[in-house]
């Protein structure tokens, strides 16, 4: 069905008359697919914020001599960035954009199970978010983004607790979701549509809501408690009050290295299904790849103590830990090895959400190798804590899941909108911020291996040529960020009529109007086969179609 | 290239090892990252759907390739652990004949003292070839005492003693770190390790120099000078013992209301619950700051607590005279 303009109706559409009217059918819209234009909105304000914060660290850092702003701006400013980048950019970005998207439209429902807890949980969001902003106007904060104790529960003057509770709110949003996918998943699929006809995806979102809804109670309580310790005095985390510091860092973790796979199992379901569409065929191994993820999330709730070999946990915790990261890596080496596979026999497009995908493999495994370097004790014990990790979890978290994140949202952009994007523009776009990412985070590598430790605002001089080179990637990145902005807000208007399946995927999202009706299908959709049911000769026949000017 | 260097110095034993582990993964990763981009890159371009080639019969699932793939790296990862392990067990395991330093972090600065009472702030003097332990605690809130050179790295925490060892191989200067979050000025939390010849190190252990007292300052916001090189901090610590009447109930022949003191440090003592605990220097601490928390068998939960009493100074100074004890004690 190629139609010439966009569907007489659609969730976008709405009849009402008056700005107010218009304003509170989204404020108040239990719609998913609005709720997650919602989200991608506010989402993308405080990825830009983040970046703001970024760009202050990256500059100041040019020189070795702190002489832009003082140590607590400085603090302050790297602070604001992990906090937000961190708890209210990549955990809700891929669930709560394109999930909230998709996941109904790709289980053939007419919306979530709880459609009024979702919008519930966008407000959280959002008054989580408020706290968090309102903390950094009124002086900010200064203890990083692991809030270690004593330091943030009796030592540092800054608004601890106010930060706290924006995280602490954040944290209900994304149980809610959580909780919502998983109730979703199991009780609306379409009929027909089984466990094992599901997009890798929709695993991907479930593995996610599991370690949300599981973990994310416990960073609750650590946060709470250090509260408790700084309005209070009541001694928890703090030795001078009877209280015990690595107490704080166990609970953190036993959160926070699961929210890495948050943060990075969507982004792996992302990855899955452009691999599929680009390349005309089935996934390879799709089991591999369902229960992979599955077991990511089960092992990546016993590897916490990795970020603590030198906090003096006990030798042998060190290498238990150790040996469990040792097992963590081997999933996602799984996923990348199938993915890779996928592509032989296939009939390859490099489409823009394609170039994502491709990079995100490139980039992500880097990051997972960089992950065994640091899983290894002995050569933790040097890199810890130096900008080694920190180039290691922005190639996993920058790398993979903001790659991920752009690949699907150019990729579901004509789903969500109803029009194109401009190819050109796109693949420009992408390999700016392939080039901009490595330029900025590859010598970080060196500088960590050489001893630079991480939250230096002054450093000595003999690091200052790589630090720069680091900046002037990071520009070359920002570039990279912003171009979409525009050829995305230029395509609202001007891009050319999508129709249903531009890309001529399979999936049930692509069987309804782009953008969708507000729910979602006339007409409960059967489901009769797998998910990238491609038949065998797709590929030859894509291939076989391709004459010199069509796209590549 | 002095000033643009891509490696860090290899100064002590633990830095070769640790390297060549190093080198390892870096060969590891460079066949994966490596050559796994190359591949995507033949696919991506031999099976473009601008090329017209041989698409029948494609695969979407091999047992025995996902094995394969499953297997190798697992083999491979088991090999880079083992090895880590092993040195990393060595790097956590002083031996048992150091040179003991202690070890002060607070916030923004390191204190050090040797044993025989010389100090010195932001600069820890060692000798090449002798194993050195550093005994670490912090005043306030958690610091990192990390020396790149000799690839070491630990957490400094308030409340309690960590260790951290290494011998030095080469003199020199190094750059010493705070490398844990700790505040304002914790990129100034900085200083240097100066390995030194065993005959220049004696010198300048044996030379005065005015230092900086870790605390003593606190009241008037005053730095106290002291230029001598203060007693031994056996000495200090026996005069501690006198003052603060720990001598009262631990007499040195034993038959007193605790248990004499002669012997203790590294014996493995029975406590009242039956347990067993090896007297190191975190039991030492908490025997003094909390001493009910573990007993003695055959002894009475009598001991006041000295928590609040001491400063982490003179706790160092105390550890070191108990430590002195078990030489003489056997
Ligand atoms: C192959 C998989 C991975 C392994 C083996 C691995 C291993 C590790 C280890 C051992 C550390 C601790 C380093 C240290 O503090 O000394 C670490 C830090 C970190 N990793 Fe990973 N990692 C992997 C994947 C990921 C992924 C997928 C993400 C996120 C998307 C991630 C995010 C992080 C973050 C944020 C930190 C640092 C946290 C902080 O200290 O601020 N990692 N990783
Ligand atoms: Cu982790």
């Amino acid at each position: 069905m190629s139609t010439l303009s966009l569907p007489q109706s659609s969730y976008i559409r709405d009849n009402s008359r008056t700005f107010t009217d218009w304003l509170k059918s989204w404020l108040l819209t239990v719609d998913h697919k609005r709720i997650a234009i919602l989200y991608l909105l506010s989402i993308n304000f405080f990825f830009l914020l983040g970046g703001l914060a970024a760009t202050l660290v990256r500059v100041e850092l040019i020189t070795p001599q702190g002489d832009l702003m003082s140590s607590d701006v400085y603090n302050r400013a790297f602070t604001l960035h992990g906090v937000i980048m961190v708890f209210f950019f990549l955990i809700p970005s891929i669930p709560a954009v394109l999930g909230n998207f998709l996941v109904p439209l790709m289980l053939g429902a007419r919306d979530l199970a709880f459609p009024r807890l979702n919008l519930l949980s966008w407000y959280l969001y959002m008054i989580g978010g408020l706290f968090a902003l309102i903390a950094a106007v009124f002086g900010g904060v200064d203890t990083g983004w692991t809030f270690y104790t004593p330091f943030s529960s009796t030592y540092s003057n800054s608004n601890v607790v106010m930060t706290i509770t924006g995280a602490f709110i954040m944290g209900f949003s994304s149980i809610l979701t959580g909780l919502n996918f998983i109730v979703t998943i199991h009780k609306m699929r379409a009929p027909g549509l089984t466990w094992f006809r599901l997009p890798l995806f929709i695993w991907a979102n479930y593995a996610t809501s599991i370690i949300q809804i599981l973990a994310t109670p416990v960073l609750g309580i650590a946060l709470l408690l250090v509260v408790v310790e700084r309005l209070w005095g009541v001694g928890i985390y703090d030795p001078a009050l009877g209280g015990d510091p690595l107490l704080f860092q166990h609970l953190f973790w036993f959160y926070s290295h699961p929210a890495v796979y948050i943060m990075i199992l969507p982004a792996m379901g992302v990855i899955s299904e452009l691999i599929s569409t680009f390349s005309r065929k089935r996934i390879f191994g799709y089991e591999f790849i369902a229960f992979s993820s599955i077991a990511i999330a089960i092992l990546g709730f016993l590897v916490w103590g990795h970020h603590m070999f030198v906090s003096s946990q006990s030798v042998y915790a060190g290498l238990v830990f150790s040996f469990i990261t040792m097992l963590v890596a081997i999933p996602s080496a799984i996923k990348v090895f199938n993915w890779t596979a996928t592509l032989y026999k296939g009939s390859i497009s490099y489409r823009t959400p394609m170039l994502y995908a491709l990079g995100f493999i490139g980039l992500f495994v880097i990051g997972g190798l960089t992950g065994i370097f640091l899983g290894v004790t002995a050569v933790d014990l040097h890199v810890t804590d130096t900008y080694f990790v920190v180039a290691h979890f922005h190639y996993v978290m920058v790398g993979g899941t903001i790659m991920a994140y752009l690949g699907g949202i150019h990729f579901w952009w004509p789903k969500m909108t109803g029009r194109m994007y401009n190819e050109t523009w796109g693949s420009i776009a992408a390999l700016i911020i392939f080039v901009g990412f490595n330029m900025t985070f590859f010598p970080q590598f060196i500088l960590g291996y050489l001893g630079m430790p991480r939250r230096y605002h002054v450093y000595p001089p003999e690091f200052q040529i790589l630090h720069v080179m680091s900046t002037a990637g990071a520009s070359i990145l920002a570039i990279g960020f912003i171009v979409p902005l525009i050829y995305l807000g230029i395509s609202l208007r001007k891009g050319a009529i999508a129709g249903d399946n531009p890309w001529g995927a399979t999936g049930l999202e692509w069987k309804t109007s782009s953008p969708p009706p507000t729910f979602n299908f006339d007409k409960t959709p059967i489901v009769t086969e797998e998910a990238y049911a491609y038949p065998p000769e797709a590929a030859e026949r894509d291939a076989a179609a391709w004459r010199p000017g069509s796209p590549l | 290239m002095r000033d643009f260097p891509l490696f860090p110095d290899q100064a002590s034993t633990f830095a070769t090892q640790v390297d060549q582990l190093y080198f390892f993964l870096v060969a590891l990763s460079l066949i994966f990252a490596g050559v796994l981009p190359f591949v995507i890159l033949y696919l991506i371009v031999r099976y473009h759907r601008s090329q017209k080639v041989d698409r029948s019969n494609p695969v979407d699932s091999n047992l025995k390739l996902e094995l394969t793939w499953t297997l190798i790296p697992l083999g491979l990862v088991m090999v880079v652990f083992f090895w880590g392990a092993f040195l990393y067990v060595q790097m956590r395991t002083p031996p048992t004949r150091t040179l003991d330093v202690y070890v002060i972090g607070k916030q923004w600065m390191w204190h050090v003292q040797h044993p025989n009472g010389k100090r010195e702030n932001n600069e820890l003097h060692v000798p090449v070839g002798q194993p050195v332990k550093l005994i670490m605690t912090s005043q306030d809130v958690i610091h990192s005492f990390y020396v790149p050179a000799f690839r070491v790295k630990q957490d400094v925490l308030p409340g309690r003693y960590t260790i951290m060892w290494f011998e030095a191989t080469k003199p020199g200067e190094y750059h010493l770190f705070c490398a844990e979050y700790c505040g304002t000025e914790h990129s100034l939390m900085i200083g240097r390790v100066v390995a030194l010849p065993l005959a220049d190190y004696e010198r300048w252990l044996a030379t005065p120099g005015p230092v900086v007292l870790p605390d003593g300052t606190i009241d008037t916001g005053q730095p106290v000078v002291a230029p001598t090189i203060g007693d031994p901090m056996a000495a200090a610590g026996a005069r501690l013992f006198t003052s603060l009447g720990c001598l009262g109930c631990h007499a040195m022949a034993g038959g007193g209301v605790g248990p004499s003191l002669q012997g203790l440090y590294g014996a493995t003592e029975k406590m009242a619950d039956g347990s067993t605990v090896v007297a190191d220097e975190n039991y030492l601490r908490e025997s003094i700051l909390n001493p009910n928390a573990k007993v003695v068998a055959g002894y009475a939960a009598v001991m006041p607590s000295y928590q609040g009493q001491i400063t982490e100074d003179q706790l160092n100074q105390l550890i070191a005279y108990i430590k002195s004890l078990a030489d003489t004690g056997n």
